[in-house]
């Protein structure tokens, strides 16, 4: 008797359990079409530029065949980027500027957030709304009276201006972060170096920075995005190709008039983007914490 | 111990009090001054790099073209007697709350999706959908460039596959505005799935359970659940993202230069345009600082959602 009356109950349970099973992997099928969708669209313009640069340039120009494939796959146009022409020196100045905005952020920044999340003084509450304020400011509002700063300095077509400019850009944001991570220390353990008999640079060298490393780490990889994808300061201040960063020299060295030189255009942008994609693949989770936290917390 | 504590709590700061007050007064105009010392290089940054050029900026903007004369606000009566710039103007509202809506509309589809995902894969897709936003602007431009190519591109050969004639990307004036939009939506839609999929990430798990043991459909529970918890988040991504686009640069001055018929100029090219590349800087200066107005209103706006937020995880 039971047995008869418990069977159809059963199955109405079993029934209701897959219909939401159903709907679940039907869910999960959608999201994984518009994941797929998106990828596409993402990833398809780096993928044309891999392929672009491993084609010949009598491949390139050849209209007949498939553009998004390669018949006759040559590095001739990475060696020749390698060996000829400046796009080795550009490589360089672009890492000497990234090097030196990084280190000069860094200093600044982790000083003054130090001082900004620890030690109360006349406008520091202020300063430290100016610094957020500073990081809105876009750099095409300021580039026309930078040209004629940076004209008055003598440093006019000179990588020390990009040196000298690029912390506008970099320094604000990295500020704001490390206030973020330098506030959420606990108050208990500056108290404590202090009773140890510590100064404040030992407190902030001994303490602060150890435990703020993630936050470190977060700015550290923002100055180094922003400083080697800046592309209007040099292209206003740069003008002689052996001072171009890449951002700026791919264009001006590989286009001569009409005449594009397509493959190894594509194959010096890779190569450009190279850093910046490696340092993401390795550090991503820190930077997306530490841009989110500065975006989101105080 | 706690009880302790009460007890000999007030003795203590009494004993020490009286000697302290001097040497702590002493310490904490030391401390003022070190930590003025301290922040003396930013200071130096803002101001000598960013305030001082911002002020020179105004004076720039009021000089003749040869700057020799002082003319007051005519540089920027002459500007907006001018067809180009009144183009300008318009170009830089359509592109920038054009790419803004698309940028936000995509994130949130995609930062939902990944927020269904199991965690495991959850990273890698993350990181695929990332890479547009990684690539420096400057470099990944180059590559629509190509694919735009009049002769060359590689997408009017997949749309002659379907039949369809090749397309002037950005020869054609309106399909110039829709490609440089396209192509800032590519880029900056993955930031938006970021701080998105961070906010998602913070919403409690109780306040969904909730929401279903009160029968709550998926739609509802993204209407009264989901949106207004990351209200605040959604506002500062927009009008962030708002004022970059808005300010923008790379894209446009490599896609099309303005062109054509200085159809896609907006403030950051025109500027560059006139004040460096014709030589007129004072010109230029007052393209850019038009910009000012607009800027500093959404910039409030973020600071203000900022601190409510911030209040909001301390309170």
């Amino acid at each position: 008797m039971s047995a008869t009356t418990a069977a159809p109950a059963q199955a109405q349970i079993y029934h209701k359990a897959g219909s939401i099973k159903n709907e679940r992997r039907w869910a999960m099928i959608g999201a994984y079409i518009a994941l797929a969708v998106f990828v596409v669209f993402f990833m398809f313009p780096p993928f044309h530029m891999l392929v672009t640069s491993l084609k010949s340039s009598a491949e390139i120009a050849d209209l007949q065949g498939n553009p998004w494939i390669v018949r006759s796959p040559t590095l001739e146009n990475y060696r020749d980027l390698l060996t000829q022409g400046n796009y080795v020196l550009h490589f360089r100045n672009s890492v000497i500027v990234t090097l030196c905005v990084v280190a000069i952020t860094m200093v600044v920044s982790i000083l003054a957030a130090f001082a900004l999340a620890r030690m109360r003084f006349w406008g520091s509450s202020m300063l430290a709304t100016g610094v957020f304020l500073t990081y809105l400011v876009p750099e095409t509002l300021l580039f026309i009276p930078l040209f004629q700063i940076i004209g008055g300095l003598g440093l006019y077509n000179n990588l020390l201006a990009m040196i000298l400019i690029y912390p506008t850009l970099t320094v604000p944001f990295a500020t704001w972060i490390m206030i973020g991570y330098f506030s959420s220390i606990p108050k208990e353990l500056d108290e404590a170096a202090l009773i140890d008999g510590a100064n404040h640079f030992q407190m902030l060298w001994k303490i602060f920075i150890p435990v703020a490393l993630p936050g470190i780490l977060a700015a550290t990889i923002f100055a180094f995005t922003v400083s080697w994808a800046q592309f209007l300061y040099p292209m206003a201040f740069l003008v002689s190709s052996e001072n171009m960063v890449l951002t700026v020299g791919i264009v001006s060295d590989l286009i001569r008039g009409d005449t594009f030189q397509w493959g190894k255009i594509m194959a010096g942008a890779l190569m450009a983007a190279a850093p910046p994609l490696l340092v993401y693949a390795f550090l991503m989770d820190y930077y997306i914490a530490g841009l989110t936290a500065g975006a989101t917390k105080g | 111990m706690a009880d302790g504590n009460v007890v000999t709590a007030p003795g203590v700061p009494a004993a020490v009090a009286p000697p302290a007050t001097g040497a702590l007064h002493r310490i904490a105009r030391r401390q003022s001054t070190l930590a003025f010392l301290m922040t003396l290089p930013l200071l130096a940054v803002i101001g000598g790099l960013v305030a001082y050029p911002f002020f020179y900026a105004v004076y720039l903007s009021m000089l003749n073209k040869r700057m020799t004369r002082f003319i007051g606000i005519e540089n920027y009566t002459f500007l907006l007697s001018r067809e180009t710039f009144q183009s300008v103007i318009w170009q830089s509202v359509i592109f920038a709350v054009g790419a803004v809506i698309a940028k936000a509309m995509i994130g949130f589809i995609l930062a939902h999706v990944l927020h269904a995902l199991p965690a495991k894969g959850q990273r890698k897709w993350r990181g695929m959908l990332l890479v547009p936003w990684v690539i420096p602007p400057a470099i990944s431009t180059l590559a629509w460039w190509w694919l735009f190519d009049p002769s060359y591109s590689a997408i009017n050969w997949l749309v002659a596959a379907v039949g369809v004639p090749p397309v002037a990307w950005l020869g054609e004036p309106s399909w110039a505005r829709f490609s440089v939009i396209l192509v800032n939506v590519w880029y900056g839609a993955p930031f938006f799935m970021i701080m998105y999929l961070a906010a998602l990430k913070s919403v409690p798990d109780q306040l969904y359970e909730a929401a279903a043991i009160d029968g709550a459909t998926g739609w509802q529970k993204l209407r009264h659940v989901t949106v207004p918890m990351m209200r605040n988040i959604i506002s500062i991504t927009v009008l962030f993202s708002l004022i970059v686009t808005f300010a923008n640069f790379d894209i446009v001055r490599i896609l099309t230069n303005g062109g054509p018929q200085d159809k896609t100029h907006i403030f950051g090219t025109y500027a560059f345009q006139v004040g460096i590349q014709s030589g007129d800087l004072p010109l230029g200066a007052s393209v850019s600082l038009f910009m000012f107005p607009i800027l500093a209103i959404f910039a409030i706006f973020v600071l203000r959602g900022v601190t409510r937020r911030s209040k909001e995880m301390a309170g």
